[in-house]
């Protein structure tokens, strides 16, 4: 579904990553780890073509990135659901507007208005649902996040540090869901350092952990 | 067809996708306020273009078509020199009509200057004769020559020395309220397309948030782009009816008024001012979405 071959991207005079060569199959699931600064955000960025490799090719559904035309990376992120550590919502929207959106900007409706009431009991934010993003917490504002990368059904789930503001607890609820979409068949990617969080999966998912190191990303599944 | 129901379809828009370009204080009532007051000097502007228009077409129909000849002869050879003058005109082809002003035609025009006790009898006054062409006109050059020879006292003004600067003084002022209206028009494209791109500016985030969940440019440029459409149509629309207001409360013209009081806009012309609030949204529309496009074009 997403492939990178022998990519390359850095900014200004220094290189982030280099010669990076992955795949990521339909239903599988990633960890992506390594120290800060490593290049996980700038990874998951190529993966969903808001930055272009400077070197080498990402193809997303089949498609070469750098081929791609404006509407066609619109086009693919509809199928790529984005969860980020600042969430980034509308303020001035409700919660479930924000859950809406991306349906909204594809001129898209719920088959059923109950869809929208069964995502929010999903991730626990019924009565959360006419509240403005920044009267929530961390915590809710993560799921509400990821209620918003699901409801277009994608293929695949790109979450960046999605626990990064969280508490352990609220962690283990998050990745819980993540697990979840990954038995669906979603393909999920999880970007984290934090070591924890990867252990606890293991008795859940079959994971494969991708830890990047000297602008290098290497298999890391034997060392858990 | 097609273009009026995509201008409907435009103007009722999507609610939901309204909604998701927040309601920005400062570039709103910028907007809306040089809307406005575009609007209100482009009624002015076409008001001056229209008045200094029928100005010129006035003083260039009206003089085109009379003349003037002045009798200045002692006071015992006017009578015989006016009969000579009258004669004259009576057989030259061009003339369609010819009249001696009388005495009180004569008082009226110099009334303003020397008051209403003017003793015109006992002062030496030149005699007015009124001349009228017909649609052929007369020959000056042949008719001056005859007045020199039977009637040395009169002298032939038929009015191209001061017409013709005149007309073509209206005529510019007409130009320059055109180029004023051409002005006002690039001047609220250029405040609509700073105001559209400081909006788009103070939006990055909401611009990020709609990329990132997979809105294409054509649909996050619509939502600011019909937004500040139809802040200009408000805007100009109210500035339009101000305008109008206060052309319409200008003093009218009477029989004393001149240029100024001329500056109204006449019949049918009141239709006219109509057509700004439209016109205004369809600069608005232009920069906005070029301000929009160019920016989005910026960030992928």
């Amino acid at each position: 579904m997403i492939e990178l071959e022998q990519v390359a991207y850095g900014y200004g005079t220094g290189t982030l990553l280099s010669d990076v060569t992955m795949s990521l199959a339909q239903g599988s699931f990633h960890f992506l780890t390594g120290p800060s600064g490593a290049g996980k955000t700038t990874l998951m960025k190529l993966c969903y073509g808001e930055l272009v490799a400077e070197q080498g090719s990402v193809a997303l559904f089949g498609q070469n990135v750098r081929d791609m035309q404006r509407d066609d990376v619109a086009e693919i992120r509809r199928r790529i659901g984005v969860v980020h550590q600042d969430c980034q919502f509308l303020d001035h929207l409700s919660l479930a507007e924000n859950i809406m959106l991306p349906l909204t900007v594809s001129g898209r409706a719920l088959h059923d208005p109950s869809e929208l009431q069964e995502l929010l009991a999903w991730v626990g934010l019924q009565q959360q649902a006419n509240a403005k993003p920044p009267e929530l917490s961390g915590g809710e504002r993560q799921r509400a996040a990821l209620a918003r990368a699901v409801i277009m059904s994608p293929d695949v789930i790109l979450a960046d540090e999605p626990t990064g503001n969280v508490d352990w607890d609220m962690s283990v609820r998050l990745l819980q869901l993540l697990v979840e979409l990954n038995r669906m068949g979603k393909t999920v990617v999880i970007a984290t350092h934090d070591m924890n969080l990867i252990r606890s999966a293991k008795s859940q998912v079959q994971a494969r952990v991708l830890r990047i190191s000297n602008h290098q990303v290497t298999a890391a599944g034997a060392n858990l | 067809m097609t273009l009026l129901s995509n201008i409907l379809r435009f103007l009722s828009g999507d609610a939901q996708a309204d909604r998701v370009v927040p309601p920005t204080g400062f570039t709103a009532r910028l907007t809306v306020f040089a809307s406005a007051a575009m609007a209100f000097l482009a009624v002015f502007a076409l008001a001056f273009s229209l008045a200094t228009g029928r100005l010129a077409d006035r003083w260039g129909d009206a003089l085109a078509k009379s003349a003037t000849i002045r009798i200045s002869a002692p006071a015992d050879q006017m009578d015989a020199q006016l009969l000579a003058v009258t004669e004259i005109l009576a057989t030259t082809p061009g003339v369609k009509e010819a009249r001696p002003l009388g005495e009180d035609e004569q008082r009226a025009l110099l009334e303003p200057w020397f008051g209403p006790d003017l003793p015109l009898d006992r002062l030496p006054i030149p005699r007015l004769v009124e001349v009228i062409e017909d649609d052929e006109g007369f020959d000056a050059a042949g008719l001056r020559a005859r007045l020199a020879g039977e009637a040395p006292g009169a002298i032939l003004d038929d009015h191209a020395r001061w017409r013709e600067p005149l007309v073509k003084a209206a005529t510019r002022l007409r130009s320059l309220g055109l180029v004023a209206i051409v002005l006002i028009t690039a001047l609220a494209g250029v405040v609509i397309t700073l105001a559209a791109s400081a909006a788009l500016s103070a939006n990055e985030q909401v611009i990020r948030v709609l990329r990132l969940i997979g809105a294409r440019d054509s649909y996050i440029a619509h939502a600011f782009v019909r937004r500040y459409t139809l802040r200009a149509l408000g805007g100009s629309a109210v500035g339009t009816v101000l305008g109008a207001l206060a052309l319409f409360l200008l003093p009218s013209a009477g029989a004393e008024g001149g240029f100024l009081t001329g500056l109204g806009l006449q019949g049918w012309q009141w239709l006219w001012p109509l057509v700004i609030p439209p016109f205004a949204a369809l600069v608005a529309f232009l920069a906005t979405r070029q301000a929009a496009l160019t920016t989005l074009q910026e960030k992928r």
